[in-house]
């Protein structure tokens, strides 16, 4: 009996050997684990290539590989490895779909030199012990964005323009303004409210001070207050930025040094309400009905405010002015105001009250620009007719147009 | 003169070129610039706040020391103003302060705090009241926008009764295809017209942008040029 429990054990630990000779488990590249006698070896892929991507701050590796001719035998699937070739940590990377020969791998350390290997695993998860290397890559860190190049280009071609007309009006060159009905309506509005004796309200928008939008504004706050000032009337400015409110601030106390009665500024007529959008929206309504100005001023950026302020300005019988590049409440301001100032004559308001000539050449340089941008879209959508309807100038390669076009489009994105 | 005019011009025109040259530069370097100009924008946004409560407080307190028309009403902005403050400097913003579940035992750690329960069940709900009233507005709006007193205003009633329908079951039940029609006058003449505005909007900003990097534009800073 005692030598059979003996022999039992010895036949366990000799099996337990053999078990553990046979069944060594052995860790393998990356996160899976397989049997190293159950390994194969196939790799249906060649030619890896890493090149460091362009156009980055040096944290992605462009992979780049190629299939060999199909294997109809193996139905297993590639996986793509990282190896970091100074700690030598191994990470899978990505599990490749069939027909893939590319890929790019971000969150990189540019200071680390990596390479990578593509390995088949068959239908049960093992790893083939034919791994595919590429060579050691350092990815680096670009001084340029080239793809971004006709932007670059493109703006320093705007500045020339708005430098060249800036010039040719300092040597004595008139350009001709068209009338902007609603910034010709300023001088009337304020008249009317200092003939009424009611103040004026001016809402400078309920953006920040990096909208362009809420600059624009302050540079048409300037005049109106300085008109203001002349006709001894008041002003009432509402904010909802502070920091709009402390340049407004400046620009009607210049305004009014300006024309000469500084001692008429009040602060306290220029002021902080809320930057809650409806609660501003309801503190200015407040202001509407308790003060009953005899102009509304609406210049700058606004949202779903917009109607709620216009048509409570309508309800006390105000004369309203609006001005916004908010393509969304233009028909607001339309349907509840009686002058609006739309898109670009926003921009163009600065110029055309202070009639600086100089300011005049850059509108001019926008015009400029503005034509040949429009010039480039007929000639594209001439050109396309023509070539896909009619047949004709079939040869005609509109690349160049499609160039032009992608980079508009793109100015416009960013 | 050189602090008021000169200095400002002279840091508009050297951030404005550095974020211009910034943008074109993928290298880390170039992005860590843009953070520390990020930083910086918030710091200098936070302190701005001080300023905001200084005007606030300023403009009440005068209204009450004048006895102003309705002047009654700057007592309870200066008295509102001061609780929240309180409530959010004792009670806490996003978690309770000691102090508060010390004073009320009942307050837990994970519990809204007295300052996020005023957000909640007061502030928000009045500006949820405030929206609201743009229904109404609308309807007044679009009253006097429709009515047809020339060629364009009838133009307009007939397009605006169209995408109306177009947006409600009814209008398909009066014609199958309705809700095409409304998607392709919002896809094209709509989008058209709406894009042609944009290119000039985009061009104006650019314009404006370089103008002030340039120092050709000055109007902002106060005055004349």
């Amino acid at each position: 009996m005692k030598k059979t429990l003996i022999a039992s054990v010895l036949l366990l630990i000799s099996l337990l050997f053999v078990f553990a000779q046979t069944n060594e488990i052995t860790e393998v590249p990356g996160d899976t684990i397989g049997l190293v006698e159950n390994s194969f070896a196939y790799n249906g892929m060649e030619n890896i290539t890493v090149s460091d991507c362009e156009n980055d701050d040096g944290t992605a590796l462009v992979i780049n590989w190629e299939k060999k001719q199909e294997n109809t035998e193996f139905n297993g699937t590639y996986s793509l490895y990282r190896v970091e070739v100074e700690t030598g940590d191994e990470k899978l990377v990505k599990n490749l779909i069939i027909n893939e020969t590319e890929y790019t791998d971000f969150d990189l350390n540019r200071h680390n030199t990596y390479k990578y290997y593509i390995t088949a695993v068959n239908k049960d998860g093992v790893l083939s012990t034919n791994a595919l290397y590429s060579d050691e890559i350092k990815p680096k860190a670009n001084w340029f964005k080239k793809d971004k190049s006709i932007l670059f280009l493109m703006i320093f071609v705007y500045t020339g323009l708005i430098m060249y007309f800036v010039q040719a009006v300092r040597r004595g060159k008139t350009f001709f303004l068209r009338k902007i009905a609603g910034l010709d309506a300023l001088d009337e509005a304020v008249g009317r409210a200092t003939e009424m004796g009611k103040p004026i309200l001016y809402v400078p928008g309920l953006s920040s001070m990096s909208d362009i939008a809420t600059i624009a504004s302050l540079n048409i706050l300037g005049p109106v207050a300085k008109k203001v000032a002349e006709y001894e009337s008041r002003i009432i400015v509402p904010n909802r930025d502070p920091i709009v409110m402390t340049v407004a601030k400046e620009v009607v106390k210049e305004a009014y040094t300006e024309a000469g009665r500084p001692d008429s500024y009040d602060d306290n007529d220029v002021f902080f309400l809320t930057d809650s959008q409806f609660g501003f929206a309801a503190a200015v309504n407040g202001i509407m009905v308790r003060e009953r100005p005899a102009t509304n001023l609406f210049l700058g950026m606004f949202w779903a405010e917009s109607l709620i302020l216009a048509e409570t300005g309508n309800t006390t019988g105000a004369i309203q002015i609006a001005g916004t590049d908010a393509v969304t409440q233009l028909p607001f301001f339309i349907t509840s105001c009686d002058y609006t100032i739309i898109g670009e004559e926003l921009y163009a308001a600065s110029a055309y009250l202070s009639g600086e000539p100089v300011l005049m050449g850059s509108i001019k340089a926008q015009d400029y620009l503005k034509a040949f941008i429009i010039a480039c879209m007929v000639l594209f959508f001439l050109v396309f007719i023509i070539k896909g309807i009619i047949g004709l100038f079939s040869n005609i390669d509109i690349g160049i147009f499609n160039g032009i076009m992608n980079a508009v489009r793109f100015i416009f994105n960013t | 003169m050189f602090l008021r005019r000169q200095l400002p011009l002279m840091i508009a025109s050297i951030m404005g070129i550095t974020m211009i040259i910034q943008f074109f530069v993928p290298h880390p370097f170039s992005k860590s610039v843009y953070n520390t100009v990020l930083d910086w924008l918030m710091i200098v946004a936070a302190f701005t706040y001080l300023i905001a409560v200084q005007s606030t407080v300023q403009m009440h307190a005068t209204k009450i020391q004048r006895k102003t028309q309705d002047w009654q009403f700057s007592i309870i902005v200066l008295g509102s103003l001061g609780i929240t403050a309180l409530i959010g400097i004792f009670g806490g913003a996003y978690a309770p302060t000691s102090l508060i579940m010390k004073i009320f035992p009942s307050i837990q750690p994970d519990a809204d705090t007295p300052l996020m329960y005023f957000y909640l069940y007061l502030q928000a709900p009045m500006q949820a009241t405030i929206f609201s009233l743009l229904a109404f507005y609308m309807a007044s709006a679009a009253f006097r926008a429709f009515r047809a007193r020339s060629f364009d205003a009838t133009m307009l009633l007939i397009t605006a009764s169209i995408v109306t329908l177009g947006r409600v079951p009814i209008g398909q039940f009066i014609y199958g295809n309705m809700p095409e029609v409304v998607e392709w006058i919002l896809n094209y003449p709509n989008m058209a017209a709406q894009r042609g505005i944009l290119i000039g909007v985009q061009l104006g900003i650019i314009a404006t942008s370089l103008k002030i990097i340039l120092g050709i534009e000055r109007r902002y800073l106060g005055g004349g040029q």
